[in-house]
C-alpha cells in the first residue's frame, strides 16, 4: 500500500509540472474528429515525447468560441469557420484564422440493421428531416412511423446537414436531438424505426444509407468520397489563431503526412491528399 | 424574542465583573462571524441573480435582439414555414430563428409531474413506514440507504436510464420513440425520492408523541393512529418537501438532458419526446456567440428557471414554517 502511494505521488509530481508546462498544445472541438485527433495526438507524442497534447471535444463551435477566446491552442471543426465568427477573431488577433484541412468525411444516414432500405434520395432524406415525410412507407418501407433523430444545434454537423440536405429549412421539431455522434448512433442501433446522420467513422452496428441519385446509389465510401461524387462529402478543419510554428506546426506537418492520412484512413475518414 | 430578554437583562444590570464583559465581547465577535457567513450566501445568491438577469436583459435592450426574440416571438404562435399554420417552435439556430418558449415549458412541465406522481407516493409511503411501523433496526438500515440514492451523480442515473430504462420500457410497451418524458421522468423520480423521503420523514418524526399516545389510548390501531393522526398533523410537512422535490425536478439537467430525447414539440403525449428548460441552456450554451440574442435568450431561460425555484423554495419555507408553528404551538 505504501508503496503504491508513494508511486502515485511520484507520477503526480512527473505529471504535474508537464501539464502546467507552456509547451502543451491543446486541442478542441468537433465531436466527429475528436476520435482522429486523440490517434494523432497519441502517436504524434509517442514519437516526440517532449510535446504534450491535449485532445478534448465539445463540438464545433466550441472549439471555436475557445480558439476566439484564446483558451485553445488549436479549435476541431467540421464545418468552415462563420464569418461572424472570424470577425471575431481578428478583432482580437488582427488576422484572420488559419484554416487547414486536415482530413475528409462523408457526412452519413444511419438506420437499423433490420431497415430493409439500402438507399434514399436526397430529396427524400430532406423531406424526413423537415418532417413531410413521417412514415417508413412513403419511402418504400414498411408501415412504420419514422423516428428521427438529429444533433445538439451546437454540432457541425447540424448546421452541415441544415445547409446541404435541408437547404437551410429547419429540421422538424419532433426530432430527436442526442448529445454527440455516438449517441445518435446508439440510439438508432437500438430503435428500430430510427434514422439519424453523423461521420462515416462511426458507423458501428448500424446501416449507412446510400444515396440515390438517379438509378444509381452512391455509398459513402472512400473513393465516392475522395472524388466528391458522394453528395454528403466535406472537409473537416483545424483552426489556428495564427500561422502554425514550432511544436503546433510539427504536429501539423505530421498530420498532413502520408502516414498521418493513412491514420485519418485507419480511424475511418478519408485523406485530404 | 429570547434575543431580546437577554438584551434586556443586560440593560437592567449595567455593573459586570471584567470576566462577564469579556465573554459578551466574545458573544459578539461570534454573532458577527455568524451574521457575516449568513449574508456571504444572501449575497452570493443576490449577484448571481443579478449577473443572469444582466446578461438576459439584453434581449429588451439590444434592438437586434428585440426583433429577433420579442415577447411576442417566444410566447405566440409563429408561422415558422409558409403556407402553414401558426405553431410554437423553438430553433433558434436558423436563418430565422424561432424562439417560443412554450414547447420548453411544456416539455419541463410533463417530466417535472410524471416525476412527481411517481416519487410522492414512494417517497411519503417509505418515509411513512419507517417512521411508523419499521422495526429500530430496519429503520436504521432503511433510512441511509434511501438517503444515499441521493448522493448518486445524476450523470449516473441518466446513464442508467439511457441505457437500461429506456430500452426496457420500449420492450414492454412498445412506444415510438425510445427517450421520452415518460422515461426522463421516471429517471427524475429517482433522484427526487430522497429529498421527498427525507423530509417527510423529518415532519413525521416531528409530531408531538401524546398525539400518537391520545390516538391509541382511544382504541385507535397504529395503522389508524399513523393514517389519521400523524400523516395530517405533518401534512404541511410534508407538502413542503414536495415543492422541495419538485424544485428539484424542474432544475434537474443531466437526466434530461440523456433521457427525454430533448425534441422541443408541443405534444399532451408523455411517450413523446420532451425538452425542458434546463436541458435547453446545458445542450446549446457550448455554441452560443457570447451577447448575441441567442446567448441572452438561453439566460432569459435561466432567469426562469431562477424565479420557478425561487417562488418554489419560499413557498416551502413558508410551510415548514407553519409546520414547526403549529406543532410547537399544539405542544404547549
Amino acid at each position: 500500500m505504501k508503496t503504491f502511494i508513494a508511486s502515485l505521488a511520484s507520477l503526480l509530481l512527473l505529471v504535474l509540472p508537464g501539464a502546467a508546462r507552456a509547451g502543451t498544445i491543446t486541442v478542441k472541438g468537433s465531436d466527429t474528429l475528436v476520435i482522429l485527433g486523440q490517434r494523432w495526438a497519441e502517436e504524434f507524442m509517442k514519437k516526440n515525447p517532449n510535446t504534450k497534447l491535449q485532445v478534448t471535444g465539445g463540438g464545433s463551435g466550441v472549439g471555436l468560441s475557445a480558439l476566439i477566446n484564446g483558451t485553445t491552442d488549436i479549435a476541431m471543426s467540421s464545418r468552415p469557420i462563420k464569418d461572424t465568427e472570424n470577425k471575431q477573431l481578428s478583432a482580437r488577433t488582427k488576422v484572420n484564422a488559419t484554416e487547414i484541412a486536415v482530413a475528409k468525411d462523408g457526412v452519413t444516414f444511419y438506420v437499423n440493421e433490420a431497415n430493409k432500405l439500402d438507399a434514399l434520395t436526397a430529396e427524400q432524406l430532406r423531406d424526413i428531416y423537415l418532417g413531410d415525410i413521417t412514415n417508413w412507407k412513403d419511402v418504400g418501407g414498411p408501415d412504420a412511423p419514422i423516428v428521427v433523430y438529429s444533433r445538439e444545434n451546437s454540432s457541425g454537423t447540424y448546421v452541415f446537414v441544415k445547409d446541404h440536405v435541408l437547404k437551410g429549412e429547419d429540421y422538424t421539431p419532433s426530432a430527436q436531438t442526442l448529445p454527440g455522434t455516438a449517441a445518435v448512433v446508439n440510439a438508432v442501433a437500438k430503435e428500430k424505426n430510427g434514422i439519424g446522420y453523423g461521420g462515416a467513422a462511426y458507423a458501428k452496428g448500424i446501416k449507412e444509407l446510400k444515396v440515390l441519385q438517379g438509378k444509381e446509389a452512391i455509398a459513402p465510401s472512400e473513393a465516392n468520397i475522395k472524388s466528391g461524387k458522394y453528395p454528403l462529402s466535406r472537409d473537416l478543419y483545424f483552426y489556428l489563431r495564427a500561422k502554425p510554428e514550432g511544436e503546433a506546426k510539427a504536429f501539423l506537418d505530421y498530420i498532413l503526412s502520408p502516414e498521418g492520412q493513412a491514420l485519418a484512413t485507419k480511424v475511418g475518414y478519408f485523406p485530404v491528399k | 424574542m429570547q434575543g431580546q430578554g437577554l438584551v434586556g437583562m443586560v440593560a437592567v444590570a449595567p455593573k459586570l465583573s471584567s470576566s462577564a464583559r469579556r465573554r459578551q465581547l466574545r458573544e459578539k465577535v461570534i454573532a458577527g462571524v455568524i451574521t457575516a457567513m449568513a449574508f456571504t450566501g444572501i449575497a452570493a445568491l443576490v449577484l448571481i441573480l443579478v449577473f443572469v438577469a444582466k446578461e438576459a436583459l439584453a434581449l429588451f435592450l439590444d434592438a437586434e435582439a428585440r426583433h429577433e426574440a420579442s415577447l411576442s416571438k417566444m410566447f405566440l404562435p409563429q408561422v415558422t414555414r409558409a403556407g402553414r399554420p401558426a405553431t410554437f417552435m423553438w430553433q433558434p439556430v436558423s436563418s430565422v430563428p424561432k424562439v417560443s418558449m412554450i414547447p420548453l415549458f411544456i416539455g419541463t412541465l410533463k417530466t417535472t409531474l410524471v416525476s412527481m406522481v411517481v416519487a410522492v407516493p414512494v417517497g411519503v409511503a417509505g418515509a411513512l413506514f419507517a417512521a411508523e411501523f419499521a422495526p429500530r433496526r430496519l429503520r436504521e438500515v432503511l433510512k441511509p440507504t434511501i438517503e444515499l440514492l441521493a448522493g448518486i451523480p445524476s450523470v449516473v442515473l441518466g446513464f442508467f436510464v439511457l441505457m437500461v430504462l429506456a430500452s426496457f420500457m420500449q420492450d414492454t410497451f412498445h412506444v415510438s420513440s425510445r427517450l421520452n418524458a415518460l422515461v426522463a421522468g421516471l429517471g427524475l423520480s429517482l433522484a427526487i425520492v430522497p429529498v421527498i423521503f427525507t423530509v417527510t420523514e423529518d415532519a413525521l418524526t416531528a409530531v408531538p408523541r401524546s398525539y400518537r399516545e391520545a390516538s391509541l389510548a382511544l382504541g385507535a390501531t397504529p395503522w389508524e393512529t399513523a393514517w389519521k393522526v400523524v400523516l395530517p398533523a405533518a401534512a404541511p410537512g410534508i407538502l413542503a418537501a414536495c415543492v422541495l422535490g419538485f424544485g428539484r425536478a424542474i432544475g434537474e439537467t443531466m437526466i434530461v438532458l440523456m433521457a427525454s430525447g430533448n425534441a422541443a414539440i408541443v405534444s399532451a403525449s408523455l411517450t413523446d419526446s420532451a425538452r425542458t428548460l434546463s436541458a435547453t441552456i446545458a445542450a446549446e450554451m457550448g455554441e452560443v456567440v457570447v451577447g448575441s440574442p441567442h446567448y441572452s435568450l438561453l439566460f432569459f431561460l435561466g432567469v426562469e428557471l431562477f424565479l420557478f425555484t425561487f417562488i418554489l423554495n419560499m413557498v416551502a419555507n413558508t410551510w415548514t414554517r407553519r409546520v414547526l408553528k403549529r406543532l410547537s404551538g399544539a405542544g404547549a
